[in-house]
């Protein structure tokens, strides 16, 4: 990509915006909390900015305070924001409402709520460039269908006509970024646009960003808190932390070379899919949380946390200044001249050989030709009756010991499964043998025994456990269900017990959900797993909704308590990287069936099905330098609706490879020993024959 | 919600943000509260008895004697309003909280066994519900005789379907929420689900409804007295006072008093309802 380069420098001329010691806070009844204590950027005309941080670190509350769309009680409380030489803060409210959306552009991270239901999409687009002034209907019209098909929606005249709920979030998000195109802004900010969509639609989405930058030289504020996602996209990135930019330097920089401990952390934390695997995969994880921003350290904010910290970081705020050439970071130990060193390289061992050798065993879980239907209310008492087809018939075997993981995009059928496997729902047929015990059909009174020896682990760790229940009586409530313990005191110790176990303060059990973070709630959500001793532990997306050093945290934890305790993971993921580095075998689903299953190493280093070879191409690494023409492979369109199920091989109307046999459907067959594939050509698509960018729509489809 | 001592600096806004949001609920409560006191204390504070008949001093205005007039039949009306706050107050708790109890009953059973049970209790709250509500007491109390028992009756087999119906809401809302799944996949039996889990999280909205709904029910019960079918004749009721006094265009006070009764009474709880619902719901709190 020197062309993106030499793009971008070509282009550097006087800043479009300039931010300098920008000051926000939040004025609550406790005190000021300052969200944003001290922020200086600049954006340069057709320059890429990324910010990057953990939650509560102040990212979004800057690109808010730039437009000056905080509401009570937030208040920018000091700095300076110039945008094209003017001062945003002393702007009238009128002409401020003029520039945004005009020249001043910002897309959300929710793309499902960011569009008004009930108007169509055209209206929406055009009503914006018309009531800026800038076209006429007709014109406007013209130029929204032309936005549309640039930004990859297929058959745009038709979907101009659409209203956004017939619209997915891939697609809606889309429309959005047509919308902050509209009217030719010099500068867009996008704050997680991608956070929420899967990882094929992100890389659709970033692809798009990159060539928008490109063609019309915007230049775009990103925000995420995916170093991944701002390396795809941005030249240079800001690291912001506890309110303050923390590092500031080309992206490449950062990433080859952090210059700030958080940074460090941050790049560090997450499991790399482009990187070996060591033989222990223990990810590096700072300890602690972020300072409690209305008792902020009178130090570095990072400094209780810090792995390298001096004696001089506990009392002395350090300033942001150069350590490089180009390279801004607040740091005494990296300002002094030190580097720090390089993690994650424990070694290039062959990873797991041993554990791969269990499967000869009797499997603890098997499940055979699954399928669920979810029938949808009628329209009428005639109309004929719609069906959501969730599982396909699914089959699978987990060995006692291993990790299973099941990968595939939203909609694949992978959470419908976890609540089949631990029978919340029943399925429509199909068997499921539980240590030999068929429970498919069984009556929830016949299952409740066996209840004990196989647990779940939620997704959402804010909804996941009882508001109203003390942390000590959600532990102890199964215990005391399955008589494992008295009412009382004995449960009481048995729920501290608990608590010590997955790392948390056994004193903590008079406390409710809400006084936990999200990391410490998924902790609890585990410990509550663990509580009555089970052989296997269904893990819905159990670290998809925490921050990336909490994800390092949860990670760690599990793959201690699996040694400790020789526990069965069936791991459910979205996040191809995660799953690579926990589990030993891999299932990849596609519209509730499974396309490829193979033990991880395999898997991942050669592909037999198309679609995996895509899913794996499509993570977005942080790495600037990983050429990535040659590596991505942008699969156009989204997985078909499950209301009808496509005939012959599910994939084949995304399928890069089809041909026209693809209309039978192909068989789950062994193509090498534990390797199983559902594809007529297995491994005979290699993602370096195609074309690098397919973002605009070619006439084939 | 933080500890007293860091909120001192910034308590003169914080008491005037409390003002605000929750000035109204607190008039709405002071309202009702006087009320109850008054429905309470009725037999001591009632400078006459309410039934005692004086044609002699009939429609007289109000005066020293009497601050509120007389009626037809010579009674003080002070006496009649402040005896009829206990019936008013009576009846209308008691058929909003037999109600609640008995639609939210109805409604989570539906909502948490699902299948033929909840088709079954749904459809029946579809019959109650698709009768106009106060033609349908009308029906059922002119059927059962005039009484305050019978009308209560009438009023609750109109006013179950509406909680049953919000219960069923709710409790599905619950049923789909993470921890009640986890509390299926670790084992606990359905009626611990339903009472430890569902309905704990899902009571909040009902509460409201139901400070809400109090006024609601005694306006319509005063509506069934107007029209001659609440209370027995002499009982002092506010709706029969206004009936009473619909005809006597001079003599105003007769009429108007009650109706301001019956007035403050509902807009009292109304404002105490909103206050509940905003201390309830932890978005319109943090504002």
């Amino acid at each position: 990509m020197t062309d993106r380069q030499t793009g971008n420098a070509n282009r550097a001329g006087p800043p479009v915006l300039e931010v300098r010691d920008l000051r926000t806070a939040f004025l609550t009844d406790a005190g000021p909390v300052r969200a944003v204590d001290g922020v200086s950027l600049s954006v340069r005309a057709g320059e890429t900015l990324g910010i990057v941080g953990e939650s509560g670190s102040g990212k979004s509350v800057t690109a808010l305070s730039l437009l000056r769309l905080l509401e009570e009680p937030a208040r920018i409380i000091g700095g300076e924001i110039r945008f094209q030489g003017r001062d945003l803060l002393a702007m009238p409210a009128e002409e401020l409402r003029a520039l945004r959306g005009d020249s001043m552009a910002m897309v959300f991270q929710d793309p499902m709520t960011g569009l008004n239901p009930v108007i169509r999409i055209l209206r929406q687009l055009t009503e914006h460039m018309i009531s800026h002034g800038r076209q006429t209907p007709q014109a406007a019209r013209r130029h929204a269908i032309g936005l549309l098909g640039r930004m990859g929606i297929t058959a745009p005249e038709r979907a101009v006509t659409s209203f956004p709920h017939q619209f997915s979030g891939g697609m809606r998000q889309r429309v959005m970024l047509a919308m902050g195109f509209a009217n030719d802004p010099a500068l867009l900010i996008a704050d997680e646009p991608t956070t929420a969509l899967d990882v094929t639609i992100q890389a659709q989405i970033l692809d798009l960003l990159r060539g928008l930058n490109e063609d019309f030289g915007t230049a775009i504020l990103l925000i995420s808190h995916d170093l991944g996602v701002i390396a795809n996209v941005c030249r240079r990135v800001a690291v912001m932390y506890a309110g303050e930019v923390v590092e500031e330097a080309p992206t490449e920089a950062v990433l080859a070379d952090p210059r700030h401990p958080y940074a460090w952390a941050l790049l560090n934390a997450v499991p790399r899919i482009d990187r070996p695997l060591g033989a222990d995969r223990r990810l590096t994880s700072i300890e602690g949380t972020p300072p409690d921003p209305l008792d902020l350290p009178a130090g570095c904010r990072f400094a209780p946390r810090c792995p390298f910290r001096i004696a001089r970081c506990e009392t002395q705020h350090p300033p942001l200044a150069e350590v490089a050439p180009g390279r801004l970071a607040r740091c005494w130990v990296t300002q002094a001249g030190q580097v720090l060193p390089k993690a994650g390289g424990a070694g290039f061992a062959a990873p797991r050989e041993a554990r791969a050798k269990q499967e000869v065993r009797q499997p603890l879980l098997s499940v055979r030709a699954l399928t669920k239907h979810f029938p949808l209310p009628r329209d009428s008492l005639f109309s004929p009756q719609r069906v959501v087809h969730a599982v396909n018939g699914i089959d699978l075997d987990v060995a006692r010991g291993e990790t299973l993981g099941i990968v595939g995009e939203s909609g694949c059928g992978k959470s419908t499964l976890a609540r089949l496997i631990t029978r919340i729902h029943r399925p429509t047929s199909g068997s499921i043998v539980f240590d030999g015990q068929e429970i498919a059909q069984a009556s929830a009174a016949a299952i409740r025994p066996l209840r004990r020896r196989m647990q779940m682990v939620f997704q959402d760790p804010y909804a996941s456990l009882n508001p109203r229940m003390r942390v000590g009586d959600i532990l102890a409530e199964p215990l005391v269900a399955h008589g494992l313990a008295r009412r009382g005191a004995e449960a009481r110790e048995c729920a501290a017990e608990l608590l010590s176990t997955v790392g948390l303060n056994p004193a903590w059990t008079s406390r409710f959900p809400h006084e936990f973070s999200g990391g410490q709630r998924q902790r609890v959500s585990i410990a509550r797993a663990l509580a009555l001793q089970p052989d296997l532990v269904v893990a819905d997306e159990p670290i998809s909704a925490l921050d990336v050093n909490i994800q390092a945290q949860i990670l760690n934890l599990m793959l201690d308590l699996q040694q400790r305790l020789g526990l069965t993971y069936l791991f459910i993921a979205h996040d191809l990287a995660v799953v690579r580095h926990l589990c030993d075998r891999v299932v990849v689903l596609y519209l509730g069936k499974v396309m490829e299953s193979a033990p991880s190493a395999d898997l991942f280093a050669r592909p037999l099905h198309p679609y995996t070879s895509v899913l794996i191409s499509a993570v977005p690494v942080p790495d600037a330098a990983m050429p990535q023409a040659g590596r991505r492979v942008i699969l156009r369109g989204e997985p078909p609706n499950t209301l009808v199920l496509p005939t012959g091989c599910p994939f084949r109307s995304r399928c890069p490879i089809a041909r026209p046999i693809c209309e039978t459907p192909p068989p789950l067959a062994e193509h090498a020993p534990g390797r199983w594939a559902a594809c007529h050509f297995p491994g005979a698509f290699d993602p370096k024959d195609m074309p690098a960018r397919l973002g605009q729509p070619g006439p084939a489809c | 919600m933080s500890g007293a001592g860091i909120a001192i600096p910034a308590a003169p806004s914080r008491s005037r943000r409390m003002w605000r949001r929750y000035g109204l609920a607190g008039i709405g409560a002071g309202i009702v509260l006087a009320w109850l006191l008054v429905a309470l204390l009725a037999p001591w504070i009632s400078p006459y008895n309410p039934d005692f008949v004086d044609v002699a001093n009939r429609l007289q205005p109000p005066s020293a004697a009497h601050w509120l007039g007389t009626d037809a039949l010579g009674r003080d009306c002070l006496s009649r309003l402040l005896w009829g706050a206990r019936i008013s107050l009576l009846a209308g708790f008691t058929v909003v909280l037999l109600g609640a109890l008995f639609g939210t009953l109805v409604g989570m059973v539906a909502a948490y066994a699902r299948g033929w049970v909840d088709e079954v209790l749904m459809r029946l709250t579809d019959l109650v519900l698709c009768f106009p509500p106060i033609i349908l007491a009308l029906a059922i109390a002119a059927a059962l005789g005039i009484g305050t028992t019978n009308t209560v009756i009438a009023m609750l087999v109109v006013w179950w379907p509406k909680f049953a119906r919000l219960a069923r809401a709710l409790a599905l809302v619950q049923r789909g929420q993470e921890y009640v799944e986890a509390a299926v996949v670790l084992g606990l039996k359905p009626s611990r689900i339903l009472g430890r889990h569902i309905v704990p999280n899902a009571i909040g909205p009902l509460v409201v409804l139901v400070t809400l709904d109090v006024g609601n029910a005694i306006i319509t019960f005063a509506g069934l007295s107007f029209l001659g079918l609440g209370v027995v004749p002499p009982t002092p009721e506010w709706g029969a006072m206004v009936a009473e006094g619909r005809e006597l265009v001079e003599q105003w006070w007769v009429a108007t008093f009650p109706g301001l009764a019956i007035l403050s009474i509902v807009l009292g709880f109304n404002f105490l309802g909103d206050g509940v619902r905003d201390w309830l719901d932890p978005k319109a709190r943090s504002r």
